[in-house]
């Protein structure tokens, strides 16, 4: 098998006393969703964040496609490649869900320093642009303001504008969260044909989708990963269980 | 045609209508006092390239007024009084060129936002505030202190600078050239705002993680637009030196820092012609309240408080309604 695109060792990060993230070591290969599921305030959210550079782990390190992360900012991650969405929609409130995008789609088309064409303007970057929102689903919503959006179109605008980015990997927190089921139904299927262009970590707490779609799944509770395996090994994983899935499935 | 665009052509042939009419009526000082507000209005679109899309609430933005004003002011007074302004390693001479003014005030301020931004940017809110204010003191405190060039009398110049095939001491070609210059501003920030580099910054505004989550770092754009921003409000500093034929280093002064942003926020924070409605209505509060009473700042910060309170979009947000996408 070939390297992982995205591999974290020994990762530590605490807040204070808490210690939110506990010697996490984790992988992402190509053509895979890898699920992180667990409990409230498990640390998902903040592992996440080490890997995307928003926060600075306290120890260990991070590769991403053979280099190692360390040092480099937020903004020279996701130009090498790290797509991410976030748990609350963190979008341009005043822009159209094209603009969005747009912005999402600059850095691969020449980058945002130029001053004088129209950034709507026919060409490249619209037609990534559109291809990603028309992936998504949302085409006809195109010019809609994100402040007019529902929930549901704010989320699909977070994977159109993390996918028009030309990810090598994609970081989803709780994409599905506050989803209506159709929605949730919809992003299902659009996630599943995605894995073979980027492959996906997804935290997410809608255990239909993470069964369907998870090629392994880490559990995370209090910050350690308890279990990791095959989606069949962690429903009959007992210590699992009794940490977060309950009696469920 | 929205009501937007419907106000701001409007708003921009407003201005010159009252000059033609004031031409015709051969009242001279109302066109001294048209192109007075129109070189406010450049000094504040500026500034909005700033504070409106970049969200950059600039408390100093008198320094870049005054190092454009110094610049004309310095270059000319070289040039009436016939002496170099540098002898060594090579000449320099004075000019009364405006076309060399503008540049010279304009670059000389971009290398100020250089360094005022390279220290204030990183830091946001308050904070921001009061380091660009604070610069701007030490720019004014050091024209203060500086004999050479009138200190703290200032420095008056005989002739207003000169412009190719213009006899600019004329009120009327004066005013022309001004509001030319104020439109092709307006112009650029409009295209500024459209282009890609202008959805980064409005985006740099808006929610600066997502910026970030595109790859695009937003302490570079709004450096960019920090630096565009003083130039242009350095180049009406340039103008203003000449419309009063005078410099002093109250064009530094943190009152016309406020002055700036009230102006930005009586005409409607971030809209394109926000400035100039809210120059013209300044101006235009300055000379009528002005001449009943000596306290007609009073009624400036009446309506400001009133635009504040219940008009947040200022003049053009009253007029023409919510803003588009951005
Ligand atoms: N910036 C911070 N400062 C202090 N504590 C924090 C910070 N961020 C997270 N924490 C704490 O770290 C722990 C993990 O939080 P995190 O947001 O990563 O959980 P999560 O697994 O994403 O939860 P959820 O499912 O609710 O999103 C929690 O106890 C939280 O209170
Ligand atoms: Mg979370």
């Amino acid at each position: 098998m070939s390297e992982p695109v995205l591999k974290a060792g020994g990762l530590v990060k605490s807040f204070g006393a808490v210690v939110a993230t506990d010697s996490v070591s984790l992988t992402l290969n190509d053509g895979e969703i890898h699920a992180l599921i667990g409990p409230n305030g498990a640390g998902k959210s903040t592992l996440i964040k080490q890997i995307t550079g928003e926060l600075t782990q306290d120890s260990g390190s991070i590769e991403f496609a053979g280099k190692p992360l360390d040092g480099l900012t937020p903004q020279a991650r996701a130009r090498a490649g790290l797509g991410r969405s976030f748990q609350v929609s963190a979008l341009m409130p005043e822009m159209s869900a094209l603009q969005n995008v747009v912005l999402a789609a600059m850095v691969k088309e020449g980058g945002p320093y130029r001053f004088f064409r129209p950034v709507l303007a026919p060409g490249p970057l619209r037609d990534v642009a559109e291809a990603a929102l028309d992936r998504v689903g949302l085409s006809t919503r195109a010019g809609a303001r994100v402040a007019h959006l529902s929930h549901g179109e704010r989320r699909q605008v977070e994977i159109a504008a993390a996918l028009a980015l030309g990810p090598r990997a994609l970081l989803l927190d709780e994409p599905m969260a506050g989803m209506d089921p159709e929605g949730a139904a919809r992003l299902t299927t659009l996630l599943e044909g995605l894995r073979h262009e980027a492959p996906i970590l997804l935290v997410e707490h809608d255990m239909d989708a993470v069964f369907r779609l998870a090629d392994r799944i880490s559990v995370l509770v209090a910050g350690r990963i308890i279990a990791q395996g095959h989606p069949d090994e962690i429903r009959r994983d007992p210590a699992v269980r009794a940490a977060y899935l309950g009696d469920a499935p | 045609m929205t009501r937007e665009t419907a106000l701001n052509l409007a708003l921009a042939l407003a201005l010159p209508a009252f000059v033609a009419s004031a031409y015709v009526a051969e009242e001279p000082f109302l066109i001294t006092l048209a192109t007075r507000a129109a070189i406010l209005a450049l000094a504040a679109t500026g500034l909005n390239l700033a504070l409106g899309f970049g969200g950059l609430v600039s408390f100093g933005h008198a320094a870049f007024f005054g190092i454009g004003g110094y610049a004309t002011g310095i270059l000319a007074s070289h040039a009436q009084d016939y002496t170099p302004l540098m002898e060594s390693p090579f000449l320099i001479e004075g000019t009364q060129a405006m076309l060399i003014h503008w540049p010279v005030g304009m670059i000389a301020a971009g290398c100020a936002a250089l360094v005022i931004g390279a220290l204030s940017l990183r830091t946001s809110g308050v904070y921001f505030i009061m380091i660009t204010l604070a610069f701007a003191q030490m720019f004014y405190y050091f024209a203060i202190s500086w004999p050479a060039y009138g200190g703290e009398d200032g420095l008056p110049l005989y002739l207003r600078s000169s412009f190719p095939g213009m006899n600019t001491l004329q009120p009327l070609p004066f005013f022309t050239l001004v509001f030319v210059v104020l439109i092709l501003a307006i112009g650029f920030c409009g295209m500024l705002s459209a282009s890609r580099f202008g959805l980064a910054l409005h985006g740099a505004r808006q929610t600066p993680a997502r910026l970030v989550a595109a790859g695009i770092g937003p302490f570079g754009v709004r450096m960019t637009a920090f630096v565009i921003s003083a130039m242009l409000t350095a180049l009406a500093g340039s103008l203003f030196a000449d419309l009063n034929r005078f410099v002093s280093p109250s064009m530094m002064s943190w009152h016309l820092s406020g002055e700036l942003i009230v102006l930005v926020i009586l005409g409607g924070v971030g809209r394109l012609f926000g400035p100039l409605a809210g120059a013209m209505l300044y101006v235009a509060i300055e000379h009528v309240a002005g001449g009943l009473t000596d306290h007609w700042q009073f009624f400036v910060g009446l309506l400001l408080l009133a635009v504040v309170l219940f008009a947040r979009g200022g003049l053009i947000g009253l007029l023409a309604g919510e803003r588009g996408h951005v």
